[in-house]
């Protein structure tokens, strides 16, 4: 009388196969549907240029949403990423003196603070998610203008330049770098031991202490690299808008990221991540926008659109996680 | 050993026995034909209940018999797939619990399911608090609460926040609001779980003015000398079907057991009630596991335990004893105030995975809440605890993964599509053992089960008792928890017994009865004060001290 | 469950209720418990006295009165949005969309003073408020999605809505000069003495109505809500319908006082009113806090900001920001350290 596996493939629910599959792929039908949308309004969209101006775009908001999904992955939140690009955008100029490479560097390693903060808050103190990074949204961002000044200061220098701005192989070089970061975040989800251990914390935190799990090292972790890929964000945007704007940058970054990654199916209660996904949700909303934009649709329709698509994202998502 | 499916079960047929006794009233609630699937689990066949105004109608049976389903189908949280449900006669079709409750159907459960936080008042009188002109009147409701509870045994400042008072009071407060709401059908699901002798009685007594008053009363529990003294009639439940309805007094205990369980009698009588063998182990050896004085403000106070290997240990104990506490802290998933803990010996680093590296392991009392990681493989799940034997270098050994994983899907028969398949797909006893699986892939040489057993199906059930004695009589040292007392004196060498955090008696060798157990419990003086000097504003008694001798 | 005892006999029978006593305090707190949990509960109220009576010492030109009334009148109405956001909270939720309720309450009042006078001003941005909260309420209690993530999509879109009906920002409507709805927002008192009697029937709602007391229960524990027959679906939509309301009311009483409707207020108003809950002892994750709790969180919010403002205003905006976020941190942290030491979930 020992029972079967309780849930045996079911052949015959077809309505409720659909229906999985669009939850699963419906972001990249939508992605064609948009791309084909708008070649038919205007055939200068499917063409290289046009691409590399939207890949422009993308990139950043798409490397801090990997970040993100990190993050959401262990039921937590990051709202401070866009704090974060600001404080690593003004520590650039500060240190430009000593050459290009070392200022990144410095950024970068700003924003692994400000993620080790936010970590020990969360992790240590047990300080909400939502909290200590909504405290460091705010102090951090004020930091970062502090140390640069209100305005805006320019940054000419090459090597930052060439990053932002110029191509490899008609790719720019910034698509390659979060092609890069895409494919590490990717095996290390899949391949390691932490990846594991990130997925069964968001999953069930009690189980994964009790199975001996470091739970405090992985939350600690998983916001520093969520400070350290807003940080390359903030690196590109130097270099490819020519300035650093602490005051500016990154302004609503936090739900740019958010948003990528609920419509790109991995969900807000943790425990799953779909990492193409959040790339295709990036995309997506990107393509929205673009759009939104060609048609001159005014910004303020277009932040309604965006509000019922993430709505749409969430509400199909659920019961999906079968909990 | 342990029993397979060639045993004729006695009574397979439900027999409706004719209630004794002159013409006997309609049932205030009836089901008739119910039946209730989950995906690919048919929970309820076929379904025939019935309980009468002033009668108290036992519902038993094991885990997995459905009987928690019933109660769910009969207490508006599940919808019947098939079938009726009738309330005095008039069918009915409950939205929900409120609705159930609003038609008069009352329910207490296992777990005290009130809100914690807020006072015993308010608690007692949420939803439906006295009101002068539209406010709530505070004053009317904590005086009525005072009164209410006094009758319950519980004299207590009713301001006090629920979690306050011990799972016994708790208990009493949540039977208490129970009551309170007009029913007609009061369903009491193991409501003596956390109760001590004296409060059962308390509640006995409950009980008993409830049926002169006219109200149905169906009583879950696996206390089958609490069936006896106080129901009237029951109802067997096996494999999600009824096997026999009753009086109480024309079924006796064995005929009951073996009801339950799908056995022969004379196999009952023989072998006992659980998959465990008969013949004691034997213990050796120095201790593998020792706890001393294991303290934790209001939770354990001063608990001593030893395991050592080949034995197997039972902690005995009520709802809220610390069984579960001892074990976490053995664990190290339990901050200490104060106290010790040797493994093998030596002490260890207070940290869940320094226990498991120096050979402890332990598995969880709530497997959905603690245990499995739902969204996870079979094969993730079972390798959780042990990734940092099979991770080189950052990266997962699948080839020494998959090796471990098909060892032990073998060994324990878990059934699964896959190793692949999500674990939340799978079967109570399955999951369970996927988490047996994850505790013995570590090599441990301790085992620290918390109710293996709990919420699995029979068949299950037996073999997850069986490699428990293996594994003993393989050297391994095991401590056993159970709410079950017949796998906790049947499995156990020897049984500590807990109450109130501290340790209160040892059964050993013939001593090791359910009456010993009982006995010890009852016994035990009243706990000196847990938490050091408690503060209360109240300087009146909130504490009974009074000994009943039973 | 025992097995091998075939006899069935019933036990003596027993005495009744009174004569069997219950055992009953295994788990009373300790005194530092106690405390801690007093601490914790009025933290916020102590604290304001401690920094009130330090900022009189040592910060020149702030025991002025001058100076009281404009922290109170400044704050008058914002505090409305901690005191919707408490009961939201208390139920273990959030509402992100405080902030630009807030502002799209001012401009549809502004707007609807021009177009059909006092009734309309009050009422458009009252249904309007509360309609977002239906829906928001709707798509949390039976939908089951996130508060965060809902409320987060409910700001975006209202500020959307909001840059729409005012020509994307650019058009801000003006209260027609003599009309009857100023009235509400006018003089030195009323905003304070408005809000003070808001605050009031809010505590009386929470702590003597079965509806406070729902949101306890849901707060504390949702599943023995609903086992115990509250109605928990239609108590969270109406906490959310309630928590924009007051929030459109506020701002509707603020654009009768600014006699505007200004489209770019309201930008963060909702992380001050989280954090005025917080400090003043409601829990995040809800069940347990108090509208006294909230008021002192707001007052102390209000006087650190005025503190802050005067001190270190030549250091740029930026340096308050800093300093505000670093003290919603610090507070923060010490109400978890609290809770933590009180064992409470």
């Amino acid at each position: 009388m020992t029972d079967v596996a309780v849930r045996p493939a079911p052949a015959a629910l077809d309505r409720t196969r659909v229906v999985g599959w669009l939850q699963d792929y419906g972001v990249y039908v939508a992605i064609v549907v948009l791309i084909v949308i708008n070649t038919a309004i205007k055939p200068s969209f499917f063409s290289l240029d046009n691409f590399r101006v939207q890949a422009f775009q993308v990139v950043p908001v798409l490397i801090v949403a990997l970040g993100m999904a990190l993050v959401i992955t262990t039921e937590g939140i990051d709202l401070s990423v866009g704090a974060v690009i600001a404080l690593s955008s003004a520590v650039i100029p500060l240190y430009l003196g000593y050459g290009a490479w070392l200022s990144i560097v410095v950024a970068l390693v700003a924003g692994c603070v400000s993620g080790l903060l936010a970590g020990l808050m969360v992790a240590v103190a047990n300080v909400q998610p939502i909290i200590a990074t909504l405290a460091l949204m705010i102090g951090v961002r004020g930091f970062a203008v502090i140390v640069n000044g209100a305005s805006a200061k320019s940054v000419t220098d090459e090597t930052i330049g060439a990053l932002g701005l110029d191509s490899w192989l008609g790719v720019p070089q910034e698509v390659w770098v979060a092609v890069v970061i895409v494919l590490i975040v990717g095996f290390v989800v899949r391949r390691t031991a932490f990846g594991r251990r990130l997925t069964a914390i968001g999953d069930n935190r009690a189980a994964s202490a009790l199975a001996g799990l470091p739970v405090k090292r992985v939350l600690v972790t998983v916001y520093v690299i969520s400070g350290l890929f807003a940080a390359v964000a903030g690196v590109f945007l130097v270099g490819h808008g020519g300035y650093a704007d602490p005051s500016n940058y990154g302004l609503n970054y936090e739900l740019s990221a958010i948003t990528a990654v609920v419509v790109g199916g991995t969900p807000l209660t943790g425990g799953r991540i779909k990492v193409l996904g959040t790339v295709a949700g990036a995309v997506f909303m990107q393509l929205v926008a673009a759009t939104l934009i060609q048609n001159n649709v005014k910004n303020s329709y277009s932040q309604m659109v965006e509000a019922v698509i993430i709505i749409a994202a969430v509400y199909a998502a659920r019961g999906r996680s079968g909990r | 050993m342990v029993q397979g499916q060639g045993a004729q079960p006695v009574a397979a047929e439900p027999t409706a026995a004719p209630p004794g006794g002159p013409a006997a009233p309609t049932p205030v609630l009836e089901v008739t034909g119910v039946h209730k699937s989950f995906t690919g689990v048919h929970a309820l066949r076929d379904i025939d209940f019935a309980v009468r105004p002033g009668e108290v109608h036992a519902l038993i049976g094991e885990n997995g018999a459905g009987k928690s389903t019933l109660i769910k189908v009969m207490t508006g949280v599940y919808e019947p797939d098939e079938g009726e449900v009738r309330l005095r006669g008039e069918p009915v079709a409950f939205a929900s619990p409120l609705a159930a409750q609003e038609a008069g159907i009352s329910t207490i459960y296992q777990e005290v399911n009130l809100v914690p936080m807020m006072s015993v008042a308010r608690n007692l009188f949420l939803g439906r608090e006295p009101r002068r002109y539209g406010l709530i009147d505070s004053t009317r409701m904590k005086r009525e609460a005072r009164e209410i509870l006094r009758d319950y045994g519980v004299d207590v400042n009713p301001s006090r926040p629920l979690r306050s008072l011990g799972l016994g009071a708790q208990q009493m407060v949540a039977i208490a609001r129970a009551v309170q709401i007009e029913a007609r059908v009061v369903i009491m699901d193991e409501p003596t779980s956390s109760l001590e002798a004296r409060e059962v009685e308390t509640l006995f007594g409950v009980i008993r003015r409830l049926r002169d008053q006219g109200i149905a009363i169906v009583y879950v529990s696996h206390r089958l000398d609490e069936l006896y003294e106080i129901c009237d009639r029951v109802t067997v439940m096996r494999d999600g079907a009824v096997v026999r309805v009753d009086d109480m007094s024309a079924v006796d205990r064995i005929t009951l057991v073996s009801l339950m369980l799908g056995r022969e009698i004379g196999d009952v009588r023989k072998h006992g009630a659980t998959g465990f063998a008969d013949a004691a182990h034997r213990a050796e050896g120095a201790p593998v596991v020792a706890a001393r004085d294991l303290r934790r403000r209001h939770q354990l106070d001063g608990v001593s335990v030893e395991i050592r290997p080949g034995e197997v240990v039972g902690l005995g104990g009520l709802l809220g004893s610390g069984r579960s506490e001892t074990a976490k802290a053995i664990m190290g998933a339990l901050p200490l105030d104060g106290g010790t803990v040797e493994v093998g010996g030596s002490s260890t680093r207070r940290t869940v995975a320094a226990s498991i590296r120096a050979g402890v392991v332990m598995l969880p009392e709530d497997r959905k809440l603690e245990g499995i990681v739902p969204s996870l493989s079979v094969r993730e799940n079972i390798v959780l605890a042990a990734l940092p034997r099979i991770t080189r270098g950052g990266l997962v050994d699948r080839a020494k993964q998959d090796e471990i994983v098909d060892y032990f899907m073998k060994r324990l028969r878990i059934k699964a599509s896959s190793p692949d398949q999500r674990v939340s797909e799978l079967s109570g006893g399955n999951q369970q053992k996927v988490l047996l699986a994850r505790c013995l892939c570590l090599d441990p040489k301790a085992l620290l089960l918390d109710e293996p057993t709990r919420g699995i199906d029979v068949g299950a059930k037996a073999e997850v008792q069986g490699v428990i004695n293996e594994l003993a009589a393989q050297g391994l040292g095991v401590l056993l928890i159970s709410s079950e007392l017949d796998e906790l004196i049947e499995g156990s060498d020897r049984v500590v017994v807990l109450k109130d955090g501290r340790v209160v008696g040892e059964l050993t060798g013939a001593d090791v009865t359910q009456d010993t157990l009982m006995t010890t419990l009852a016994e035990a003086p009243p706990e000196p004060d847990l938490a050091g000097a408690p503060v209360d504003a109240v300087p009146d008694l909130d504490r009974t001290e009074e000994e009943t001798h039973d | 469950m025992s097995t091998l005892n075939p006899t069935g006999a019933a036990g003596p029978t027993t005495p009744t209720a009174p004569d069997a006593g219950v055992n009953v305090d295994v788990t009373g707190e300790t005194r530092l418990e106690r405390i801690t949990g007093i601490a914790q509960q009025q933290g916020g109220l102590v604290s304001l006295v401690i920094v009130f009576v330090a900022a009189c010492a040592f910060s020149e030109g702030f025991a002025d009165s001058g100076n009281f009334q404009s922290i109170l009148v400044g704050n008058a109405y914002t505090s409305l949005l901690a005191l919707g956001m408490t009961f939201v909270i208390l139920t273990g939720g959030i509402d992100l969309s405080v902030g630009s309720m807030f502002a799209l309450g001012g401009v549809l009042a502004a707007w609807g003073a021009g177009h059909g006078g006092i009734v309309v001003a009050v009422l458009l941005p009252l249904v309007v408020a509360g309609l977002f909260g239906l829906l928001q309420g709707a798509l949390i209690a039976k939908a089951r999605l996130a508060p965060f993530i809902v409320t987060l999509a409910g700001m975006l879109f209202a500020r959307g809505l909001l840059q729409a009906i005012s020509a994307e920002g650019t058009n801000t409507y003006l209260v027609p000069k003599g009309s009857p709805f100023l009235w509400l927002g006018d003089g030195t008192w009323r905003p304070v003495i408005t809000a003070v009697v808001l605050f009031v029937l809010g505590g009386i709602l929470l702590m003597r109505t079965r509806f406070g007391q729902a949101l306890f229960a849901i707060g504390g524990s949702e599943n023995a809500a609903l086992l115990m027959g509250l109605p928990v679906a239609r108590t969270k939509v109406l906490v959310y319908v309630l928590s924009a309301t007051i929030a459109g009311a506020a701002g509707m009483l603020n654009a009768s006082r600014l006699q505007s409707g200004v489209t770019n207020i309201g930008l963060g108003y909702e992380l001050t009113a989280i954090a005025a809950v917080i400090i003043g002892g409601t829990l995040l994750t809800g069940g347990a806090g108090s509208i006294v709790g909230t008021a002192a969180g707001v007052l102390l919010l209000a006087v650190i900001q005025n503190l802050i403002g005067v001190h270190l205003s030549q250091y740029g905006s930026s340096a308050s920001d800093l300093a505000n976020g670093l003290f919603l941190a610090v507070v923060v942290l010490i109400q978890t350290t609290l809770t933590r030491v009180r064992r409470l979930p």
